[in-house]
């Protein structure tokens, strides 16, 4: 809405954000290499869930957004959350 | 706004002609044509449909080969089920009266992205094109049931890939109408329409937004998953290369069973609007029928493994499952309480669209309760895989979502065609309606108490009354069928002209001109501090 202001970011925040994540990538990749063994998904989700963070905070503009932006987007991660919880009776329980 | 000052007021949608021929539709982004191009497209799928559901029945109308074989069987229930399911009760009334209305029962001249809205409907169309194509073309149709149930979708031996990838692309177009919906909701309503003002169907179609943007993702994943399975064998459900069948039953559930509550919030939805109308009456518990559809929205996400009680989940994860499904029974029962109150002293007008939006709670609340009974992890195991459950879901999807979706047809036909149906014939038609459908599933819920499993084309001689029963129900309802649509497509062209408000309804799309111009309002609404949606 043009009523609205607009947040301008400077081109370095973008630059910084895509470094960050092409590091990101490649440590992912390092990892593999590591034995961690029952870690090694972990680790992948939580560079993952880094990553992610960076790309939704910046890239879609959530830090700049009206709170409620904010609160949809953890609900939505809530729900994935509770979801990926309840799945996990069933394998752990098995 | 160069556009506004060139679009005329005064002419409705339905006259307005921007470009030639065929092309006033494909190329409209008017979300009324929009969303009549969606209902001519699924009324179109859903006589096919109806066709295979009567080719079924037919063949179950006496033991043993009928009109055709085991084979044949197999593939007319799966095209059936998908059909039904991906093309006509999840898109149903969101694409249709969702796109006519929102806009319009908001105070917005469109939704928040008409081009989006387009292409929503081509990429429907996509998908469904794909479907047939599996139907039409390759070594033999899909035989695995709507649900793609791993092992059977790699490996089955039928054209699945186009079926699988159809049903895929078709999750996309709900997923793009849902966010439309979304930020329309959010960003577009009338200047003072709070969101305690809003009207119940637009409330229902935000809930169903949620569900549409946050679900269907997964299945889509998963669609992708068997497709790669078929194609590659990388054995992610397929336990001969270490992968997990039941893993596919969750995937594919987490998505489905919400996509449930996609079917019928909006069905609500309507139920909502029209009681208030017919009973000249404020809807009873305004803030308990939104909070009730937020919490199934809710609720919904959590209650997939339900269909999956028989097939080797953990015993936690099934109570667990058992007393989530329990707990949407409330939220459920919530809602017909507050239909019931807000006719409760109202002055009823006996109108088709009454009787339908009747009619359906009583339909609803035979398919919810016997829903308790699957939902229960006794008698489940009893009943699982019988015509029970084909008894349990008809009721429900078809009985809850069909009997909203006509009654909503004949309560906004006026609006939307600007003419006025014949009455008598409408009401004909709903009694026909409704006493063949009860004729063709309420004997499956004993055959299923008796045994009978679902899926089969041949039963035992013990079967045979409730069989031919429901057989000459599918007959009568299908021809209940026939005056419903004969009636509403003659009237929609000749038909008596219509007034701009012949239910007196209280709600926005009742304040602009029958049918309603290409902007919806000469100027936008302004909600004061007494308006509300209804206020009688
Ligand atoms: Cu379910």
């Amino acid at each position: 809405m043009s009523n609205e202001k607009h947040h301008i970011v400077p081109y370095r925040t973008y630059i910084f954000v895509l470094l960050a994540l092409i590091v990101l990538t490649f440590i992912s990749i390092a990892i593999t290499h590591i034995e961690l063994a029952d870690y090694t998904v972990a680790g992948a989700l939580i560079l993952a869930s880094v990553k992610t963070f960076l790309v939704l905070t910046f890239f879609m503009h959530l830090k700049f957004d009206k709170p409620y932006m904010r609160i949809m987007v953890g609900f939505v991660l809530a729900v994935f959350l509770a979801v990926i919880i309840i799945t996990f009776l069933d394998y752990y329980y098995r | 706004m160069q556009t506004a000052t060139q679009i005329p007021t005064d002419v409705s949608f339905l006259e307005y002609r921007k470009y030639k021929g065929i092309f006033n539709w494909i190329l409209s982004t008017d979300h009324k044509r929009i969303g009549l191009m969606y209902l001519y497209s699924m009324m179109t799928l859903f006589f096919v449909g109806v066709a295979l559901g009567l080719a079924m029945k037919l063949e179950l109308i006496a033991p043993g080969k009928t009109i055709m074989d085991a084979q044949d069987y197999n593939a007319v229930f799966t095209v059936h089920g998908v059909i039904m399911i991906f093309m006509i009760v999840i898109p149903g009334l969101p694409a249709v009266f969702g796109n006519f209305l929102l806009p319009i029962m908001i105070g917005a001249k469109d939704v928040a992205f008409p081009k989006l809205n387009l292409l929503s409907w081509y990429i429907y169309i996509l998908g469904a094109l794909l479907v047939i194509a599996s139907v039409l073309f390759g070594n033999g149709t899909p035989d695995t049931g709507w649900t793609f149930y791993a092992p059977y979708s790699f490996k089955s031996g039928t054209n699945l890939l186009p079926a699988i990838f159809g049903a895929f692309v078709l999750g996309f177009s709900s997923i793009l109408t849902g966010l439309n919906f979304i930020v329309t909701i959010h960003r577009m309503r009338a200047p003072g329409m709070t969101w305690l003002k809003m009207p119940l169907f637009p409330w229902s179609l935000y809930g169903t937004a949620w569900i549409q943007l946050l679900a269907t993702p997964v299945v889509g994943i998963t669609l992708l998953l068997i497709i790669l399975e078929r194609v590659f064998g990388i054995g992610v459900f397929d336990p001969a290369l270490g992968g997990d069948p039941i893993l596919y039953q969750h995937l594919f559930w987490i998505y489905s069973h919400p996509a449930v509550y996609v079917m019928i919030l909006p069905a609500m939805g309507a139920i909502s609007e029209i009681i208030p109308t017919f009973t000249q009456k404020h809807i009873f518990g305004y803030k308990a029928i939104i909070g009730s559809t937020l919490a199934i929205a809710f609720v919904g996400y959590f209650v997939w493994g339900h269909h999956m009680f028989t097939s080797g989940m953990s015993g936690t994860a099934q109570y667990t499952f058992s007393i989530l499904t329990f707990l949407v029974a409330i939220p459920s029962a919530i809602k017909v309480f507050n239909w019931i109150s807000t006719m409760y002293k109202g002055s009823i007008s006996l109108q088709t669209p009454f009787y339908w939006a009747a009619s359906f709670i009583f339909i609803f609340m035979i398919g919810g309760l016997s829903g308790l009974v699957l939902g229960a992890l006794a008698t489940d195991i009893y009943v699982h895989d019988t015509a029970f459950v084909v008894a349990h879901f008809h009721f429900i999807v078809f009985g809850g979502v069909g009997f909203s979706f006509f009654g909503a047809i004949h309560y906004w036909f006026p609006k939307i065609w600007g003419r006025m149906y014949d009455t008598k014939w409408a009401n004909t038609g709903w009694l026909v309606f409704s006493i063949g459908f009860l004729a063709l599933y309420s004997p499956m819920f004993y055959l299923g108490m008796q045994g009978m499993p679902r899926r089969y084309y041949d039963y035992l001689e013990e079967f045979h009354a409730a069989n031919i029963l429901s057989t000459l129900g599918s007959w009568v309802m299908t021809f209940g069928l026939v005056i419903i649509v004969i009636n509403l497509v003659r009237s929609a062209k000749h038909g008596p002209k219509a007034e701009m408000n012949p239910w007196n309804g209280k709600t926005l799309e009742w304040t602009v001109p029958s049918p309603p111009p290409v902007e919806n309002f000469e100027e936008i609404p302004v909600y004061g501090e007494k308006d509300g949606p209804y206020e009688y």
